[in-house]
């Protein structure tokens, strides 16, 4: 890692206050619990992991939509919080899952394209629509669908709209929310297509959020697994897929059901604990539901160990 | 022997639009029959057509539609209701809204019971229990007592299992039963749901859209697109030889980890699904293959690609791409 | 099912239609001038009843004024209120709505508070206080009822743009660098308006209603004006030797705010089948 990291993200952490009626004080629940990383410009990092893991408000945080309750974000060398929001805006924009509310439904595709120029307010409309009109073209649309609504859309057809919007200021980062989960499998096969293209026509870094395992093997140069609010495992794709390191990466990989025929459902050796964000175990966050857990997961966080192609955080490695 | 649920060239549409255009499937007792399509084709309204529970608009047709020998055609909302929850129970794909918010989990489990079997209210909540057991539900009796909201996603979806289970059905109907949950409890899930096959010998026709369920879950799969079953086979056989062209290009879409080079592209199919309003005819997918020809659009003729595996297309079986020309 | 919410759409919509087209066109429709009394032709029934007389369609009132032509009039004074009352607490409620919904935490305390304390005013009480303080006119009328109208309006519009500030879209908006204002007026403000439409039809018809009600008590509209509610309170002297007196203006107001309310039920429906978002 030679070049300075485009994204980085130091000793991050966001807890929500959750009122607990009126006579109960209230909660904190801890949806990033100290996250640190940094990602190179031009490469996909996918994060990956399950529910109330925290990696929908870590990608919040990152794009300065929400501010962190500790920690501090760092997009090409400056801090998130610190910036203009019309800078912010030509440096790092999002794309996320659900292509019926991600789109203003009483605004004109062309208009919800234009939207981030607009906003910069020094583009002439000429000029926007130019831009709008060869955004639309490059997504693979026709400068006609311009003229509809969201609604008269597909699902494949807004997010393709919604990537649009995202780099119609050419930014450097998009940040991906589980951008092809609410899709069928062949219109995501599509998207994925679109968004490989589009990082090696315009030069983008992408975070890539999923659950989806598959995708993420697919789409990532390095992964990252979260689980309530922290990263345990950070590797090269091919390392991590070849040899997970952290149990609870080894579960995962476990569960993902490819679509090959004869090898049954794996058991994944997990127990029927569930993570509860509001409530997280003390020492290694992961102990109540891992095969390997000893004594000293119980007590002790682990530290970061290196391993091939990364890092991972387990007390027996 | 009568085989336990038969579909034939099954037709519903909603007015003047067409959501099934012609279904068969089978299903015998201790098999799984996976069928599988993306959002449009047809398969959850082919499910409920079969539970009888279709909107009031809908309207139905079927040259055969039985359960059991028993004819389902011509039985009305009476005889469907003891059929339902009895011999036919249905699991939904969204935890969150499948279970009554205002009653405990105890009471809507013996409520199923009670309706159909009789009996007294402690006989039915000792089966609840001893079923919320049986799919490992930890302190099954302390959970008669909970909310559906006091309980997470996956465990509110092993109490629709277990709920299904309360009078001892023949058949299950579950429609992506684990789309909405995480993939380890999904994992947990499916497991748990072949482990109660193989012990009551239920027979499951299981909805998604799932691949990799289907690959590993299934016997038997039905392919659906545009309303009708393209394609029918064993698991191992449509996935070695997967014949009609949806299912072909389809199976090409998944990523599969170390299958596909990464930074190549996935196959995809080009276009969208098509709209099927009335006096639609012919292939439904003919707009999207690469091997359509004018006859494509009239009637298509079941064609069979061996033993058990049948599909919708005019291409012989083992044909490779640019044979459309071929009569 | 649908038929009778088609049906009723329709009849409350043709029944505003008609108030509205009353109410603008009121000179030109009035067959009499409102406000002239003749004494020699006082109580005169109207045309089903005995004793009519030529020119006076719906009879006279007490002072021989043409009850026709107040009425229509009525109309107007019904409809201006009932709009003007409208647009003005509109604006009040839906600017504390949208600050409550949109910022939150103490600035949504403060529009709770505000609603809850406004909702346990008694509003004939304040009517009252004030115009005993400034006097009864119609511009206090419509001052007093705007000011104490906006909760539901605020209500509704704090909740709509709760429910809308957490769409996808928004936070693109934030990302794509759209200042605060921006975001209000043309992200959330265009997706919460159907709700809002159908509580500003039914406030105003509850507009209507209390001015009548104001009025009868003395509190509202001051005489000769023809407000309905100011025409039922003269006429309950003779309730019972004319009393299409009493009815007449009784029936119109009933038949308005039944058309409003009809109108107000349809559009609910017909905006809940077609809502994206």
């Amino acid at each position: 890692m030679s070049a300075a990291p485009i994204i980085d993200v130091r000793g991050v952490r966001r807890s929500f206050r959750v009122r607990q009626g009126l006579f109960a004080a209230p909660r904190h629940v801890a949806a990033i619990d100290g996250v640190s990383f940094s990602v190179g410009a031009g490469e996909v990092l996918g994060i990956v992991g399950e529910s109330g893991c925290g990696k929908s408000t870590l990608a919040r945080v990152i794009l300065g939509l929400l501010p962190p309750t500790a920690g501090e974000v760092l997009v090409d060398g400056q801090r998130v919080a610190d910036m203009d929001r019309r800078a912010r805006a030509r440096l790092i924009q999002p794309v996320f899952q659900d292509p019926f509310s991600s789109l203003n439904p009483r605004r004109r595709v062309r208009d919800v394209v234009s939207m981030p120029l607009d906003a910069q307010g020094d583009v002439p409309a000429a000029e926007a629509r130019r831009r709008v009109d060869e955004m639309l073209a490059r997504v693979g649309l026709d400068p006609s669908m311009g003229e509809r609504y969201p609604a008269e859309l597909s699902g494949g057809q807004r997010q393709r709209v919604a990537i649009a919007r995202a780099l119609v200021l050419r930014p450097r980062i998009v940040v991906c929310d589980e951008p092809t989960s609410a899709l069928d499998v062949s219109v995501q096969a599509q998207i994925l297509n679109l968004l490989a293209e589009l990082r090696d026509a315009l030069g983008l870094t992408y975070l890539f959020i999923s659950h989806n395992l598959a995708v993420v093997e697919h789409v990532a140069t390095e992964v990252a697994v979260m689980y309530l609010g922290r990263i345990v495992e950070r590797r090269e794709t091919s390392a991590l897929f070849g040899a997970p390191a952290h149990p609870y990466t080894k579960a995962l990989l476990a569960s993902v059901l490819t679509p090959e025929p004869g090898l049954g459902i794996p058991d994944t050796g997990l127990g029927d604990a569930m993570p509860d964000p509001s409530n997280v175990p003390p020492g290694c966050s992961f102990h109540p539901r891992c095969p390997v857990a000893t004594a000293r997961c119980r007590v002790d966080i682990p530290a970061t160990a290196r391993v091939a192609g990364g890092q991972s955080d387990c007390h027996l490695l | 022997m009568s085989r336990l649920l038969e579909v034939e060239a099954l037709e519903v549409s909603f007015g003047a639009a067409s959501a099934v255009r012609g279904a068969s499937l089978a299903l015998d007792r201790g098999e799984t029959l996976c069928l599988v399509g993306e959002s449009g084709c047809g398969k959850s309204v082919t499910a409920l057509a079969v539970m009888g529970l279709l909107a009031r608009n809908a309207s139905r047709g079927a040259a055969r539609l039985s359960f059991d020998g028993q004819d389902l055609r011509g039985l009305d909302e009476r005889g469907m209701s003891r059929l339902r929850g009895n011999r036919m129970a249905m699991i939904f794909q969204e935890p969150m809204t499948s279970l009554n918010p205002a009653y405990t989990v105890g009471s809507q489990m013996a409520e199923v019971m009670l309706r159909h079997r009789g009996g007294t209210r402690a006989a039915a909540m000792a089966r609840a229990e001893d079923l919320l057991g049986r799919v490992r539900i930890t302190s099954p009796a302390m959970r008669l007592g909970q909310y559906p909201h006091q309980l997470s996603g996956g465990l509110r979806q092993r109490v629709m299992i277990a709920m299904a289970l309360m009078c001892d059905p023949e058949l299950l109907i579950a429609d992506e039963p684990t789309t909405a949950l995480d993939v380890t409890v999904q994992a947990q899930i499916l497991r748990l749901l072949l482990d109660l096959q193989k012990d009551l010998g239920l027979a499951m026709l299981l909805i998604t859209h799932d691949l990799g369920v289907v690959a590993r879950v299934a016997h038997r799969v039905a392919v659906m697109y545009a309303g009708e079953v393209v394609e029918t086979a064993a698991a191992a056989d449509l996935f070695a030889r997967p014949t009609h062209p949806y299912t072909r290009g389809l199976l090409a879409c998944v990523p599969v980890p170390g299958k596909v080079a990464r930074g190549a592209a996935l196959g995809s199919i080009a276009g969208v699904v098509p709209r099927l309003g009335p006096g639609f005819s012919g292939c439904g997918f003919r707009d999207r293959c690469g091997e359509a020809t004018a006859a494509c659009g009239g009637t298509i003729a079941r064609a069979s690609a061996g033993e058990g595996h049948d599909y919708l297309c005019r291409l012989p079986p083992g044909w490779r791409a640019g044979a459309g020309a071929a009569p | 099912m649908k038929a009778l919410r088609d049906i009723g759409l329709a009849s409350g919509a043709a029944i505003v239609g008609a108030a509205v087209l009353v109410a603008v066109f009121a000179p030109l429709l009035v067959p009499h001038d409102p406000f002239a009394q003749d004494l020699s032709r006082r109580l005169l029934p109207p045309f089903w009843m005995e004793g009519a007389r030529e020119g006076h369609l719906l009879g006279t009132d007490q002072l021989g004024r043409d009850y026709l032509s107040r009425l229509l009039y009525g109309a107007r004074i019904s409809m201006l209120i009932g709009i003007a009352t409208t647009v003005a607490s509109g604006l009040i409620g839906i600017a504390l709505g949208v600050a409550g919904g949109f910022f939150g935490g103490r600035i949504d305390d403060a529009v709770l508070f505000a609603i809850t304390a406004r909702l346990s005013i008694p509003l004939i009480l304040v009517a009252l206080a004030v115009v005993s303080v400034v006097g009864s006119s119609l511009t206090v009328v419509v001052m007093t009822l705007g000011l104490l109208l906006w909760d539901r309006f605020a209500v509704v519009a704090r909740v709509s743009t709760m429910q809308v500030r957490n769409l996808d879209f928004v936070a693109a908006a934030w990302a794509a660098g759209c200042s605060r204002s921006r975001i209000v007026l043309r992200e959330i403000l265009p997706n919460i308006l159907s709700p809002l439409a159908v509580v500003a039809t039914l406030e105003v018809a509850l507009a209507i209603l209390l001015e009548a009600a104001l009025s009868f008590l003395g509190l509202g509209v001051p005489p000769p004006l023809p407000s309905w509610g100011l025409m039922i309170a003269e006429g309950k002297d003779y309730m019972f030797f004319s009393p299409w007196v009493i009815m007449i203006p009784g029936v119109a107001l009933f038949v308005l705010v039944f058309g409003i309310n009809l109108l107000g039920d349809g559009l609910r429906n017909l905006l809940r089948t077609g809502r994206v978002a």
